[in-house]
C-alpha cells in the first residue's frame, strides 16, 4: 500500500515538474485559468445588472451560490477534470498500456496527465467565495463557519463524481464529443442561481435526480438563515457530504461497469 | 468488373475554366463530410438543447427580476419571447458559425500537411471558406432545427411580424457565418508563427463568452460598451446581429444598419485573412521537412 502511494506521488511531481518547467508559460497558462473563473462572475454580474433579483434573492444571496458553485466546480475540476482526456485513450487503445500496469486505471489517469494550471480557476473562484460571504449578512457561529469550509468541499466531490460518471459514457460512446459538457459546465451553470427559478421538471432533474440543489442552494440557503421558498426544511442545508457520498458511489459504478465493457480498438 | 481505362471516356473540356466549380465541389465536400460525424452532431444537439433550457429559465428570471424593479414587463428592451427566441436561436447558431472548436487550419500548419493546401491552384482562403459553407449547410439542417424545435415545443417563442423578416435573417447568418470564418482562420493562422495555439484559443472563449451575444444579449451591457463592440469589433455580427435581425429590434432601418455592419467586417476580415496567408507563405518553413 505504501509503496502504491510512493508511485503515484513520484509519478504525481514528475508531471508538476514538466509543467513548471516553462515557468513564465505555466504562469500565463494559470493566469487564463483564473480569467475564466472571473469571466463566470462577470457574467452573473451583468445579468444582475438587468435583473437586480432572481427568485426573490438579491445579488449579495447569488453571489453566494455562485461562489460555492464556482469554488466546487474549480476544485473538482483541477482534481479530475482531465479524465475528459478518457475519450483519447479509448479512441486509440492508449488505455490497453494503462490497464496492463499493475496500478488502478483511475489512480493513473488521474496523476498522470494532473493538470496544475487549473489551480488558477481554484484560487480565483476561493477569493470570489470568500468576498461574497464577507458581504452577505450572514451570522456567524461556530455552525455556520463549519458549514462554509464543508460545503464547497462536498460540492467539489460531488462535481468530480459527476466528471467521473459523464467521462465513463465514452466507454459505450466514444464520440460523445461535449455531450459531458452539459452535465458538467451544465452543472456549473444550473448551480450558479437559485434553484427556484427552473421549470418543476428540470428542477426535479438537475436539483433532486442528480444532487445539484445540495451544491449551492441549500448550502447557501442554511449560511443565510433563509427559508426555502420551494418549502422544504432547513436541515437540507447540512446533507451536502451524505448526497456526495451516494454521488461517489454512483460514479464508481459506472467506472467499474465502464471498464469492464471496454473491448480495445481491435486493430 | 474493373473499368478499363482506356474506355472511360474523356473528360469534357470547359472551353472557359470556372473557379466557381472547384469551389462548389468543396463546398459539397465539406458538407458530406461533416454529415458522416452523426455521434458528434447527436451529442451537440443534447448539449445545445440542455444549455438552451438552463439559459431559458435564467433568463425568465431576469426579465421577472426586472419587470419587479422597473413596473415594465421587458430586460433592456426585450420581451420574454423575445428573450427566450434569443436563448434557442443562438444555441442553434453554435452549430452554423462554428464558434468553438475549428482548428483545421491549425493542426494543418502544426504538422506540415497545409504545405498540400499550398501546392493546389485555389487560394487558400477561398477554398476554406467553400468548405466551411458547406459545413455550415448541414449544421442548419440539423444543428440548427433540433434545439430551435426543442424551444419550440417547450416556451412560447417570438414569431417575426414581417415576411421580409426571414429572409433577412437568412441572409444575416450567413454574413455570421462569414465573419466567425473570418475570426477562426486568423485565430488559426496565428500558428504559422507561434506554435502553441492554446493562448489565443483561450481568448477567444473569452470573446465568444462575453461579446458574440451568446451568454446574454449584448444590450444587457451599458450603452457605451455595446457601441464599442459593435463599431470596432466583428463580434456582435456573429450572433447578435442575426438575432436582433430575427427579433425585429429597432425595425427595418436597425435591420439594414445591422446587415452592412456584418457586410463590411466580412470583407474586412476576409481581406485580412488573404493578406495574413500572403504574409505567412512568404515565411513558412514546413515543420519536419
Amino acid at each position: 500500500m505504501a509503496g502504491t502511494v510512493g508511485i503515484y506521488r513520484r509519478v504525481l511531481a514528475a508531471q508538476m515538474r514538466s509543467q513548471v518547467t516553462y515557468r513564465a508559460s505555466f504562469l500565463m497558462s494559470v493566469t487564463i485559468s483564473g480569467v475564466f473563473a472571473a469571466l463566470d462572475l462577470v457574467v452573473v454580474l451583468v445579468l444582475f445588472g438587468v435583473a437586480r433579483s432572481m427568485g426573490g434573492f438579491g445579488t449579495a444571496e447569488v453571489l453566494v451560490m455562485f461562489g460555492l458553485s464556482s469554488t466546487a466546480f474549480a476544485a473538482a475540476d483541477l482534481a479530475v477534470g482531465n479524465l475528459e482526456r478518457l475519450q483519447f485513450y479509448v479512441r486509440s487503445g492508449l488505455l490497453d498500456g494503462v490497464l496492463l500496469r499493475p496500478l488502478s486505471a483511475f489512480g493513473q489517469l488521474v496523476v498522470v496527465d494532473f493538470t496544475p494550471r487549473r489551480a488558477g480557476r481554484v484560487i480565483v473562484a476561493v477569493v470570489i467565495l470568500v468576498v461574497a460571504l464577507a458581504r452577505a449578512d450572514i451570522t456567524w457561529t461556530p455552525a455556520t463557519a463549519v458549514l462554509a469550509v464543508v460545503a464547497p468541499l462536498a460540492g467539489a466531490v460531488m462535481f468530480s463524481a459527476v466528471m467521473v460518471a459523464t467521462a465513463t459514457v465514452a466507454f459505450w460512446w466514444i464520440d460523445s464529443g461535449e455531450l459531458a459538457f452539459s452535465l458538467t459546465n451544465g452543472g456549473r451553470d444550473f448551480t450558479s442561481y437559485p434553484i427556484n427559478i427552473y421549470g418543476a421538471a428540470m428542477r426535479r432533474l438537475f436539483a433532486y435526480g442528480l444532487g445539484f440543489a445540495f451544491v449551492a442552494y441549500y448550502p447557501a440557503l442554511a449560511l443565510l438563515d433563509r427559508a426555502d421558498p420551494l418549502g422544504l426544511p432547513g436541515w437540507f442545508g447540512w446533507v451536502s457530504p451524505a448526497v456526495a457520498a451516494v454521488a461517489v458511489a454512483g460514479a464508481a459504478l459506472s467506472w467499474r461497469l465502464g471498464i469492464r465493457h471496454y473491448r480495445s480498438t481491435g486493430s | 468488373m474493373h473499368p478499363d481505362l482506356a474506355t472511360v471516356p474523356p473528360e469534357p473540356v470547359d472551353a472557359r475554366p470556372s473557379i466557381m466549380s472547384p469551389l462548389w465541389a468543396l463546398a459539397v465536400a465539406g458538407f458530406r463530410r461533416y454529415s458522416t460525424y452523426r455521434q458528434a452532431t447527436v451529442a451537440a444537439c443534447v448539449t445545445n438543447s440542455v444549455f438552451g433550457f438552463l439559459r431559458s429559465f435564467v433568463f425568465l428570471a431576469t426579465i421577472a427580476g426586472a419587470t419587479a424593479a422597473t413596473g415594465v414587463a421587458n430586460a433592456a428592451g426585450y420581451t420574454a419571447e423575445q428573450l427566450l427566441t434569443f436563448c434557442w436561436v443562438t444555441q442553434g447558431l453554435i452549430g452554423v458559425v462554428a464558434l468553438w472548436g475549428w482548428t483545421d487550419l491549425g493542426d494543418r500548419i502544426r504538422t506540415g500537411d497545409v504545405v498540400a493546401d499550398l501546392l493546389r491552384p485555389l487560394n487558400p482562403v477561398l477554398s476554406y471558406l467553400a468548405i466551411d459553407l458547406g459545413r455550415a449547410g448541414f449544421a442548419v439542417l440539423i444543428r440548427f432545427v433540433v434545439p430551435v424545435a426543442v424551444g419550440a415545443l417547450f416556451f412560447d417563442l417570438y414569431v417575426p411580424r414581417h415576411l421580409a423578416t426571414y429572409p433577412l435573417f437568412a441572409v444575416s447568418m450567413i454574413l455570421g457565418v462569414v465573419v466567425c470564418f473570418g475570426c477562426r482562420f486568423l485565430l488559426n493562422a496565428v500558428g504559422y508563427w507561434l506554435l502553441d495555439l492554446r493562448g489565443v484559443i483561450a481568448a477567444w472563449f473569452v470573446v465568444t463568452g462575453l461579446f458574440v451575444g451568446l451568454t446574454f444579449p449584448l444590450p444587457f451591457l451599458p450603452d457605451w460598451a455595446e457601441a464599442t463592440l459593435w463599431i470596432a469589433t466583428p463580434f456582435p455580427s456573429i450572433m447578435q446581429g442575426p438575432l436582433d435581425i430575427l427579433v425585429e429590434r429597432g425595425g427595418q432601418a436597425h435591420q439594414g444598419l445591422i446587415l452592412l455592419a456584418q457586410s463590411l467586417w466580412s470583407v474586412v476580415l476576409l481581406l485580412s485573412c488573404a493578406y495574413v496567408q500572403q504574409r505567412a507563405e512568404r515565411k513558412l518553413v514546413i515543420q519536419g521537412g
